[in-house]
């Protein structure tokens, strides 16, 4: 008899899938930080203009997105297909695949491959998959050194920082805050420095070009990667990604299993989609496309390693994985006002924003992240945006179900209590009727104002910032009988 | 809770000359329980709002909210719950489900309700009602019409004002956050009412506006167009 594995979890105790707190905690830490608030008010509100501008150029924009979901649902339904086929075509033209489970065995190969070269240095391309494994960490444990290149990566990086957003990791941080880390952390950075971008940009681009012309290792991330072709693709804006790719002797690239493309015209749709909903520009400034070795040029060792962590488990789902059809390109976080409020870091994950909160518990499990999937008011902003069109709020109301089931059976907790109770009283109008009646005790409070300013727990959360107001005198119910008589 | 919103939804669409029915048995559409998790209780209450509302041609209700929930959740409630056929009697109300923007532009072809409301007003376009019900203008070609008000254009209109329900419970320090920015665009309108056609977000907005005596008050879209 055969079986369908279904996955496992993202494991516990790696990388960054979790946070040490919930979300409503880190949040109302991250809500008290003006400057925090301030730059990232700043930066969405300039990134939405942008993205709105040059989608607004494309008659075809709908057509693009059903046509990008459409395509991402085809590969999702035949997988694995795609992915042997990509692995024997890498195969074919000279580069080696490894088959990652989770996040320990990407961080042991990885770590080997490196060993394999006896370099203790290597630079990186920006990557959420070798964010979400905790690679820098596994390699430094193994007494390797990990330089971010991407700039944004590289303020996250001397600052002893986290990113905090998908695409622009360092959005939390303004110049003057860079200004300070650069002096600080930076070797032989001009002590003269000020916040003008152009000079910053400057002394990163001196401090990066020596790691890479003496880098003998890269590993990157890919944003596709084309089965028919076995061919990686990555786009980026500065061009250090390029760098890595193309001047160290071995490249080792860390690809989610969810990134295979079937074929280079599936990249008309994406290619379109993703600049215009990631960074506001018509196209990326730079696209890097490699296949396998090419003798003389390039990398001469190529190594492709393919992450599962939690990405087959949420496949089993056939709802939940729409999740897994993110192209990240960060068009929700940017627009999403809870995200624009809390920041990235109250995700305790590296997917932050909308797509984090529907993603990060899919991979290690709702239960591991319980409280992401109500870090949302489900006002569908993100779904309006995501060039995949993933329906984010119908994901976090599922996931909702899911925490919810997954703790049924014990003993009741107040909410559950109090939401069973309700669904018994609305069950039927006469219940209803007489709950309502019996609210106008509520009437007992705020006689003096006609509204109500203190509530006790757990309504108290609601008066903490807002009056909540007096139950009526009549209800509408009583009104229409009375008027109408009932129908 | 606001009992004022019904009243002035039946007077609105009886001065039109629309016979008005109240069933009586109708309770709640379990959006609360849906989209709190609580999946399997709201199932009872999708039965019943079927049960009540299948005996009606049109079925109007002046809440975007609740209309996006009768629209793209109860069939999906009854579905994953494997009643299919409860599913498909979901489908049937909810085609026939508007909101009230939506049943007096596009089915009773009203824009001009005969209303009088002399305030300066600012209108928000509540979330479902602009994002998964896409009444899209019709809430303010409504208010155009309106005699003797100034409308005032709210900025940043389009962002959630932080209610979401039980988000506002569960994480009411964000809610708050995200509150105190549209109680700041509303009052730099120097608007006496704010509006829209969702009386829990308006619970949540006027909330906050009476928290700070900030002398601006809210009305429900059918407040206005009752008016006369």
């Amino acid at each position: 008899m055969s079986s369908t594995f279904l996955g496992v979890p993202a494991p516990r105790g790696v990388g960054h899938l979790r946070g040490t707190q919930t979300f409503p905690d880190a949040a109302r830490v991250a809500l008290g930080d003006s400057q925090l608030r301030r730059n990232l008010g700043h930066a969405t509100s300039t990134i939405r203009a942008k993205r709105a501008a040059v989608v607004g150029e494309l008659d075809d924009w709908e057509q693009l997105r059903l046509a990008g979901s459409a395509l991402k649902t085809a590969t999702m339904a035949r997988l694995d297909e795609h992915l042997e086929r990509l692995e024997r075509e890498v195969t074919a033209r000279g580069g080696t695949v490894h088959w990652a489970r989770d996040a320990n065995e990407a961080n042991a190969i990885v770590t080997r491959l490196v060993q394999a070269t006896g370099e203790t240095e290597v630079v990186k391309v920006k990557s959420m998959a070798t964010q979400e494994i905790g690679l820098n960490e596994a390699l430094e444990a193994a007494g390797i050194e990990a330089k971010e290149t991407d700039l944004a990566e590289l303020i996250v990086q001397l600052g002893g920082d986290l990113p905090s957003h998908i695409l622009v990791p360092a959005i939390h941080r303004n110049r003057a805050e860079i200004r300070e880390i650069f002096l600080r952390e930076m070797p032989g950075v001009d002590p003269e420095l000020t916040s003008e971008p152009r000079l910053l940009a400057m002394a990163a681009r001196k401090h990066l070009r020596e790691r890479f012309l003496r880098a003998k290792v890269a590993i990157s991330g890919a944003n596709f990667g084309i089965a028919d072709t076995g061919t990686l693709l990555v786009v980026e804006s500065e061009g250090n990604g390029r760098m890595c790719l193309t001047l160290p002797d071995t490249l080792i690239t860390v690809m989610g299993i969810e990134k295979v493309v079937p074929t280079w015209q599936d990249l008309e749709v994406f290619l379109q989609l993703l600049p215009r909903s990631s960074t506001g520009e018509r196209m990326n400034p730079y696209t890097s496309a490699w296949t396998g070795v090419t003798p003389g040029d390039g990398p001469q060792d190529f190594h492709l390693v393919l992450l599962d962590n939690g990405r087959t488990a949420t496949l089993a789902d056939e709802v939940g994985r729409a999740a897994l059809h993110c192209i990240k390109c960060s068009a929700c976080l940017n627009v999403c006002p809870v995200y624009e409020r809390a920041g990235g870091h109250a995700y305790g994950s590296v997917y932050p924003g909308p797509i984090g909160a529907v993603l990060s518990p899919q991979l290690t499990g709702v239960e591991d992240n319980a409280s992401l999937p109500y870090a949302s008011s489900l006002c569908g902003a993100c779904f309006d945006a995501c060039p995949v069109r993933i329906d984010i709020p119908s994901l976090l109301v599922r996931l909702r179900a899911q925490h919810v089931d997954a703790n049924r059976g014990g003993v009741p907790s107040a909410e559950a209590a109090a939401m069973a109770a309700a669904s018994w009283v609305m069950s039927t109008p006469g219940r209803f009727g007489a709950a309502e009646s019996a609210s106008k005790l509520g009437r007992l409070l705020g006689r003096s104002t006609g509204r109500i300013s203190s509530l006790p727990p757990p309504l108290s959360a609601w008066t903490a910032s807002r009056d909540a107001p007096r139950p009526p005198e009549e209800t509408f119910r009583q009104w229409w009988a009375r008027e109408r008589g009932t129908s | 809770m606001a009992p004022q919103v019904g009243k002035a939804t039946v007077t609105l669409l009886e001065r039109l000359g629309h016979e008005v029915v109240f069933p009586s048995a109708q309770t709640c559409c379990g959006q609360m329980h849906t989209n709190t998790g609580y999946q399997r209780e709201a199932v009872p209450l999708v039965r019943h709002h079927v049960e009540v509302f299948e005996p009606y041609d049109v079925v109007v209700a002046p809440s975007g909210s609740c209309v996006g929930s009768v629209r793209h959740q109860h069939a999906m409630v009854a579905r994953d719950a494997g009643d299919d056929a409860l599913a498909d009697r979901a489908t049937a109300v909810a085609t026939r489900t508007y909101e009230l923007s939506e049943l007096l532009v596009d089915v009773l072809g009203v824009e001009d309700v005969g209303a009088y409301f002399p305030h300066r007003v600012t209108y928000h376009p509540t979330c479902h009602s602009l994002r998964m019900l896409r009444v899209a203008d019709k809430p303010l070609r409504l208010l155009r019409n309106v005699r003797g008000m100034t409308l005032l254009e709210l900025p940043a209109a389009d962002q959630c004002c932080g209610f979401g329900g039980t988000f506002a419970l569960k994480n009411a320090d964000t809610s708050t956050a995200m509150l105190a920015d549209k109680m700041r665009n509303v009052l730099s309108t120097g608007a006496e009412v704010a509006t829209a056609g969702d009386a829990s977000c308006l619970m949540h907005i006027g909330g906050g506006l009476s928290r700070l005596q900030s002398g601006t008050r809210t009305l429900h879209l059918a407040e206005i167009l009752a008016s006369t």
